[in-house]
């Protein structure tokens, strides 16, 4: 049932809703719509003088194969780091629900790397990894594999999916912690009377009594693996090898940052904006339908 | 010679509804339920179960009855294996099951909270125990409509536990326990979130129930009503601890210790330490000289100016009123109990005395009445509350 506060003020909700109003439109409106407005303009090579050219920046986008590349590289990426960070998150998240002696400490210690900056988050991976040098490669190597993140192209891939993992399963362990202590032990106990396994209690009631969160956390994932390992992949692959670990926000950092192509990097940044939306839309639409009980 | 004239027999529409043949499993054993010497120890050192002794027979309806924090709930949970057995036996059936996960009990319970799985229909939760035993999906079918016509869910089959009403989760939660035809029920408070006209139509049906379907059941409640009403063998409990068991009327009639007194019977019994005036009263009665407390019945006493031989009366200013139509409860107070004698929490303060008088005619407040009980209305205690004599 909704409830709804009645104002004798008619001014008085629309203040209210003021700071968050500004906020929504300085951060994210305005430079909406000045990325769809440089998107289709071409700034010469001193930033001196822009020229409108319509479409011709999206033309030139979609003519590139390194475009084409850079969304599969996302494809891969978002799938792989999504998929980890959610289910051992889960698996995490349903190991301190038990009744465990140090439980309050190892939730404290879960949620810590959410605490680390991404770009700080990326370097440490990077050290511990890197192929000389790194503590953990060291032994990668002695083993006789030959580790080496910044030539070959599946290792950097596998470097920057674990950082942002890693950086990852804190935000969703405290969500899924949450969700389950929200599941009435009773329910999980009738479960059991009833003749379930540990096994067949979680996935036929645990897990769907979790969607509402798991469905949550995906959206969210999504979105962050989309725009907020930014600052992972820059501090340890800055894209590389040969462009294999950049995704499509690194692109639009790279070529208009780096390359000076405002234009293009605006078009991008459109086409990214439109392709999260779509699929939050898509999320809400078809995966929230089934999480109703 | 003329065959006999058939008569249909009187058969009430409660009687029918319940009379509908309910298959058992065709072997149905023997479902007694054992306790010898059930401790439960915390880890902590906290002795919530103090070593219980008690049996409830093949189709009995035991019900335990105890203040909150007795134990009660947890004896039941360590019956169905939600809690663990720190000492001592608990046998269902003949076989002991301390060892036994719940799954494997071949019990049934029903929650205080109902405990529906939220996102499964009410078929798919009646069905859902069975399918967890590799039941056939047309005997599983067989079964919950059955049960859904037993409890008038019929219709219900296809929603969701959140659009049913509170009465209706009720029933839903028995059909998934009857479904399953196990060898005993648990019900732990299972009406305590019903509304109070609810809980008195939901106390008949599962009595109902229970008798036609006779399996052994045991029920925690801290309704003395329910507790009364339900019972074959009551169990009072206290502090982890059985204070007496029996038949629900032998308990209400002779109260093995004062806290049963005080806990079975609404009013509650008015216990009044035997002291010089009293004492005095009791010379001739033989029990009076080890007895330390009385206990009388609001319902014993009679507004009389006679003295009944070898019985009691006490003098009684009225303080308070209570008028519930067919009956009337007058609080009084004795005055010269007033002092020096400390209130137990649940007891009456010192020197009060409830009386019922039958119809709403009474006293008036402020008036000095004389409330007398016949020498066979007297209960007598040890002084310490823990021995009837």
């Amino acid at each position: 049932m909704e409830k709804s506060t009645v104002f004798n003020n008619r001014l008085l909700p629309y203040l209210l809703l003021l700071p968050q109003l500004v906020i929504t439109v300085v951060f994210f409106y305005w430079p909406a719509s000045q990325a769809i407005w440089q998107s289709f303009l071409r700034e010469d090579a001193f930033g001196l003088v822009s020229e409108y050219v319509g479409l011709e920046n999206y033309q030139a986008l979609f003519a590139q194969p390194e475009y084409y590349r850079s969304m599969l590289t996302t494809v891969i990426f978002s799938t792989l780091v999504a998929a980890l960070s959610l289910s051992i998150a889960l698996l995490f998240a349903t190991q301190a629900d038990k009744n465990l002696k140090a439980a309050s400490a190892y939730k404290t210690l879960m949620i810590w790397p959410y605490a680390v900056a991404p770009a700080v988050a990326g370097v440490l991976w990077f050290f511990m990894f890197q192929p000389s040098l790194g503590m953990l490669a060291r032994p990668l190597r002695g083993m006789g594999l030959d580790w080496n993140p910044l030539l070959n192209e599946n290792h950097a891939m596998m470097l920057v999916v674990m950082a942002s993992v890693w950086k990852q399963i804190s935000y969703n362990f405290l969500f899924f912690l949450a969700g389950l202590q929200s599941i009435p032990k009773s329910v999980i106990e009738a479960g059991a009377i009833d003749g379930a396994g540990p096994m067949r209690r979680f996935w036929t009631i645990i897990f769907p009594l979790l969607s509402p969160t798991t469905f949550f956390l995906l959206v969210v994932n999504v979105v962050y693996v989309f725009f907020d390992t930014f600052g992972i992949i820059d501090a340890v692959t800055g894209g590389g090898p040969a462009g294999a670990t950049t995704t499509m926000v690194y692109k639009v950092y790279a070529d208009g940052r780096l390359g000076g192509d405002l234009g293009g990097s605006a078009a991008q940044s459109v086409v990214l904006m439109v392709i999260v939306i779509a699929l939050t839309a898509i999320q809400f639409r078809y995966v929230e339908r089934k999480v109703q009980y | 010679m003329r065959p006999p004239q058939r008569v249909a027999p009187p058969y009430s529409p409660l009687a029918i509804r319940y009379s509908l043949p309910i298959r058992h499993s065709p072997v149905q054993s023997m479902a007694n339920v054992t306790l010898r010497n059930v401790r439960k120890t915390y880890v902590g050192g906290f002795e919530a179960i103090k070593g219980i002794d008690f049996e409830v027979g093949d189709g009995q309806f035991c019900v335990l009855v105890g203040p909150s924090g007795c134990g009660k709930s947890t004896l039941l949970r360590m019956v169905a294996g939600l809690e663990t057995i720190t000492g001592g036996e608990i046998d269902i059936g003949g076989r002991v099951v301390n060892q036994i996960e719940p799954a494997d009990r071949d019990i049934a319970m029903v929650f205080q909270n109902y405990a529906l799985y939220p996102h499964m229909t009410v078929y798919n939760n009646m069905a859902y125990g069975l399918r967890n035993r590799r039941m056939a999906e047309d005997e599983i079918k067989t079964r919950v409509e059955e049960a859904a016509r037993i409890l008038e869910l019929g219709a219900m089959l296809d929603r969701k536990p959140r659009q049913l009403s509170g009465g209706q989760r009720q029933r839903v939660a028995m059909g998934r326990a009857i479904v399953r035809q196990p060898k005993v029920f648990l019900f732990d408070e299972p009406l305590s979130n019903l509304d109070a006209k609810l809980r008195i139509a939901m106390r008949v049906e599962i009595r109902k129930l229970q008798r036609r379907l006779s399996t052994t059941s045991i029920y925690v409640t801290h309704d003395q009503l329910e507790a009364m009403t339900l019972a074959d063998i009551l169990v009072v409990m206290n502090g982890g601890q059985v204070e007496q068991i029996g038949n629900p009327l032998d308990i209400y009639q002779k109260p093995a210790t004062t806290f049963v007194a005080s806990f079975i019977g609404a009013p509650p019994m008015n216990l009044m330490p035997l002291r010089s005036e009293l004492k005095s009263q009791l010379a001739g009665d033989a029990r009076a000289g080890e007895a330390g407390i009385i206990g009388i019945r609001p319902e014993d006493f009679v507004i009389s100016n006679e003295t009944v031989s070898g019985g009691v009366a006490l003098g009684l200013t009225v303080e308070a009123i209570e008028r519930v139509g067919a009956e009337t409860f007058v609080y009084g107070t004795r005055q010269q109990e007033m002092q020096g004698v400390a209130a137990t929490p649940g007891e009456l303060p010192p020197g009060e005395v409830i009386v019922r008088i039958p119809g709403a005619i009474g006293p008036a407040i402020g008036e000095r009445i004389r409330a007398v009980a016949a020498p066979d209305k007297l209960h007598l205690f040890a002084a310490d509350g823990r021995k009837r004599i």
